[in-house]
């Protein structure tokens, strides 16, 4: 439980050229949750896709993500002529998983197995969506906004994912606005806003 | 990889049009010519490798926004990029899956439309040689444009703008194998050339349109 699963100190990142959040420092250890709170704008997506390393950060270091990550964003990356099968198979595919049986009776999914992902509600998209990330074996989940057009059964459901996942060695970092239930220390994005909107040459010189 | 080609292959069927959509393309481009220029054997004849080409090469182009513009959207070419993958192996994937839809079936069915055009008999074997060993380079070269243009809305014009110039030596040495055949020159020459722009695009565009497509994800 000591051992650091994620380390960061001192990221700054940017999203369009201009820097949004600077000193971040945080230390994230195997079993336990960060859930990142602000506004809107604040940066929260910025800060996840920098860890996924979508995009480079401006300075600091991050320690630990890499390979271990599994990244869920605002859009759950389905194929809509494919099954729901179909779907999750691909991704345990491409990351060398085996069954997806445990994934589609985490997120309920057995009885929706054979329908064409086009034809589900954006609730049932979700849960496929989150689905994934069990059949990904990747120990550091990276979630963005997961709740987004889930009821509460399925809020519950998505939570005992994570638990699940968490008392398994994983960890994850959230972002989101409801309280999910189970205990996780919570990182105010909101402190570490960029003071003066700088680095945009900067960035320039890195692309 | 062999499930992303598997994947991207389904895709194409059942979306409609992966097999069919260039194929039919093709051959209303080689069927309109005939009504523009007239159906003399003898006007038709010289031109057929050229037209037979630059159909192939239009065909091909219609398809390629395909390769990364739906991924990007549903936020898959997100999740791609976070996989164990290697980015470069998924570029030549895509691009390998997009020569099998549509640059293998122009292939195949090239010599149908060599004789809606009058082709000489000499130039039928130099059309398939051509366009099964110079089609792979459309696709890898169509996957590096589309790979440069992901993100931009209406982005199918400026890749079309950005590919068909490198498309040009392709076109030049892909149509001159089959002009060489039907006049019984040796066509071995630019047919090795084309193998070798087929080659080095294999070998050096996966690379570049895997850090095209990084700095487009930012």
């Amino acid at each position: 439980m000591d051992e650091a699963l994620l380390t960061v100190e001192g990221l700054a990142c940017a999203r369009g050229g201009l820097s949004v959040l600077e000193g971040v420092s945080f230390s994230l250890a195997a079993g336990s949750a960060l859930v990142l709170r602000g506004p809107n704008g604040s940066g929260k997506t910025t800060l996840l896709r920098t860890l996924a390393g979508l995009q480079p950060g401006l300075a600091g270091r991050i320690a630990g993500a890499g390979e271990a990550v599994a990244y869920a964003g605002h859009s759950d990356g389905l194929k809509s002529t494919l099954s729901v099968t179909e779907n999750l198979q691909f991704w345990a595919g491409v990351f060398g998983a085996g069954s997806i049986a445990p994934a589609l009776e985490a997120f309920q999914l057995e009885a929706l197995a054979d329908r064409a992902a086009q034809s589900l509600s954006a609730g049932q998209k979700r849960r496929l969506g989150l689905a994934r990330l069990l059949v990904t074996g990747r120990p550091l989940w990276l979630l963005d906004e997961p709740t987004v057009s889930l009821d509460v059964s399925a809020v519950r459901m998505f939570a005992a994912a994570v638990e699940r996942h968490l008392e398994t060695g994983g960890a994850a970092v959230i972002a989101t606005h409801i309280d999910l239930g189970f205990a996780a220390d919570v990182l105010d994005v909101g402190a570490f806003r960029a003071r003066a909107p700088r680095g945009g040459a900067f960035d320039e010189a890195l692309a | 990889m062999s499930g992303l080609f598997y994947r991207d292959l389904v895709l194409a069927i059942r979306a409609g049009g992966g097999f069919g959509l260039a194929l039919a393309f093709f051959l209303i481009v080689v069927v309109l010519v005939p009504f523009g220029v007239g159906p003399s054997a003898g006007v038709l004849a010289p031109i057929a490798p050229g037209v037979l080409w630059l159909g192939a090469l239009l065909a091909c182009l219609l398809s390629l926004d395909r390769i990364f513009a739906t991924d990007f959207e549903d936020g898959s070419l997100e999740l791609l990029v976070t996989a164990p993958v290697p980015l470069e192996g998924v570029v030549a994937v895509k691009a390998l899956a997009h020569w099998v839809t549509t640059g293998l079936p122009l292939t195949l069915a090239a010599p149908l439309f060599g004789v809606f055009l009058n082709l000489p008999s000499g130039g039928y074997i130099w059309l398939v040689a051509s366009l099964a060993l110079g089609t792979p380079a459309l696709s890898m070269i169509g996957a590096f444009g589309a790979a440069l243009t992901v993100g931009l809305k209406r982005g199918g014009l400026l890749m079309s703008l950005l590919v068909l110039p490198m498309y040009i030596p392709t076109l030049i040495f892909g149509a001159d194998t089959v002009r060489r055949g039907v006049e019984g020159l040796a066509a071995g020459t630019p047919l090795i050339l084309l193998a070798g722009i087929t080659l080095g695009a294999l070998a050096l565009l996966p690379f570049a349109g895997a850090a095209a497509l990084r700095v487009n994800l930012r």
